[in-house]
């Protein structure tokens, strides 16, 4: 080891470390897509993608046609075929509240298990936390969000501010450049998924053709359609251990078909942000439970009183009033 | 008597060893991370052992995951500096620790020149020794 002045140093040994330095994806040695699927365990992903979310069938289907086509490209560098890596880079568009963030939180798990991404965790950020306030502090600022989201995915939220044609001297531009450029040179220590409203996407897009070229998959989310809001409301109140009162047919109003009532109401109305509209209507709606509960200061309150919303609970919702005025 | 047997300057972690490849640095970055340390860069181009703060290249890197990122500004400091000290350091933020936990130098001059000792006459022919590195006789920036 101590090698002496003039003479020849022996050479240092490597790749013997160099070799499982890096963990191999788990399906190194599968030939089937059985066997892929098995060591990857990313079915368990699909399929809790496919119970957890209500609707957005356009959105699983693309789900499941890039988890196959990830499937296959790894059988196929199993067998010694493929020629490099494929670019995962995503862009999500929708409405507010149409599951974009969660959607992206199963997707790194995907990618994970499949060893596209080493890590699998997920960086949300928008554009303050990308772009600077003063000329140079963008640079380092983006670069160090990039650094903490290597070996995951970063999930930029509505991207398209990134870009502000109005002002020239605008420092996302320079966010961008950075972006781009990690995007191509480091593909496989990142991928990127950009979010955002579909039309402004779109306009992000034609004026910057780099990103536009440089994001392999688009997908598009649906709004909700009313029955599937009700569904999501119901999800949320058995995660909540709360409980729509059925109604009996006369007297007592069925909580649910006033909650259905609500949607209707609300969806003609501004700023109406599908699933996140929901969750607050219920939030609020518990809060007027709890204040009526808590007027009978007498009673004693079964557990099943304390995990019920009665539909006079959601009828007492400001969206009623304004609708039964104009 | 030699004063510099192997030509290189032994400082921190794995100095003895040769050189760490570029995986063999990941895992360790990778160990640090999982220990839930931060990273940092820092290089100089004066490598005496009681310089113990060095330029630093960016800032430490927090709430990492994967080693790539520290990769990515190691070798950006690599091409800034080609012929500089360049070492990684994890810095560990427990409570009653918060306190640099592993430091190795990655990147080394081509040419290490090692250090002289130097004496110095005091009173009553008394002597003080010193260590003096031979590159830092060349001002900073063209020592290597």
């Amino acid at each position: 080891m101590y090698n002496i002045p003039g003479q020849t140093a022996p050479a240092p040994v490597q790749g013997a470390a160099a070799t499982d330095a890096i963990p191999a994806a788990a399906t190194g040695s599968a030939r089937t897509v059985t066997e892929v699927l098995a060591q990857s365990q990313v079915q368990a992903v699909l399929a809790d993608l496919e119970q957890g979310l209500v609707g957005l069938a356009p959105v699983k289907q693309r789900v499941r046609d890039i988890a196959a086509l990830l499937v296959i490209d790894r059988l196929r560098q199993n067998q010694g075929l493929a020629a490099q890596a494929p670019s995962l880079h995503m862009c999500f568009t929708g409405n507010p509240g149409t599951g974009k963030t969660t959607v992206a939180l199963r997707m790194a798990q995907i990618l994970h298990r499949l060893g596209y991404v080493r890590k699998g965790h997920l960086v949300a950020v928008t554009r303050d936390d990308l772009v600077g306030q003063y000329i140079g502090h963008t640079a380092p600022k983006t670069k160090e969000v990039l650094k903490k989201a290597m070996g995951g995915v970063l999930f930029i939220d509505e991207a398209y501010y990134l870009y502000r044609p109005e002002n020239e001297r605008d420092y996302g531009q320079e966010a961008i450049e950075i972006l781009l450029q990690v995007m191509e040179n480091q593909r496989d220590d990142l991928v990127v998924i950009l979010a955002g409203y579909k039309d402004r996407m779109d306009t992000f897009f034609s004026s910057n053709p780099g990103m536009s070229s440089r994001i392999a998959h688009h997908l598009d989310f649906p709004d909700y359609s009313v029955p599937e809001l009700l569904q999501i409301a119901e999800q949320m109140l058995v995660e909540l251990h709360y409980r729509f009162e059925p109604g009996d047919g006369a007297a007592l109003e069925d909580a649910c078909a006033a909650f259905e009532d609500y949607l209707q109401l609300r969806m003609r109305q501004p700023h109406f942000a599908n699933a996140r509209s929901v969750r607050n209507a219920l939030d609020r709606a518990r809060l007027r439970q709890a204040s009526r509960l808590f007027r009978e200061a007498d009673k004693a309150h079964s557990a099943e009183d304390l995990s019920t919303l009665s539909a006079a609970d959601i009828r007492a919702s400001r969206v009623f009033a304004s609708a039964g005025s104009a | 008597m030699m004063t510099n047997p192997t030509g290189r300057i032994t400082q921190g972690q794995f100095s003895f060893l040769p050189d760490l490849s570029d995986d063999e640095i990941r895992l360790q970055i990778e160990y640090g991370l999982r220990k839930g340390y931060a990273w940092s860069v820092e290089y100089t181009d004066d490598p005496h052992p009681r310089n113990t703060y060095w330029e630093m290249y960016g800032m430490p890197m927090f709430d990492l995951q994967d080693a790539a990122g520290v990769m990515t500004e190691l070798a950006e400091c690599r091409k800034t500096f080609p012929q500089h000290y360049i070492r990684l350091m994890a810095f560990d933020s427990t409570r009653g620790i918060e306190s640099i936990t592993m430091s190795f130098i990655v990147n080394r001059p081509a040419h290490e020149p090692g250090f002289g000792l130097a004496r110095q006459e005091m009173h009553n022919r008394t002597l003080r020794y010193t260590v003096h590195s031979y590159a830092t006789d060349k001002p900073e920036g063209q020592r290597y």
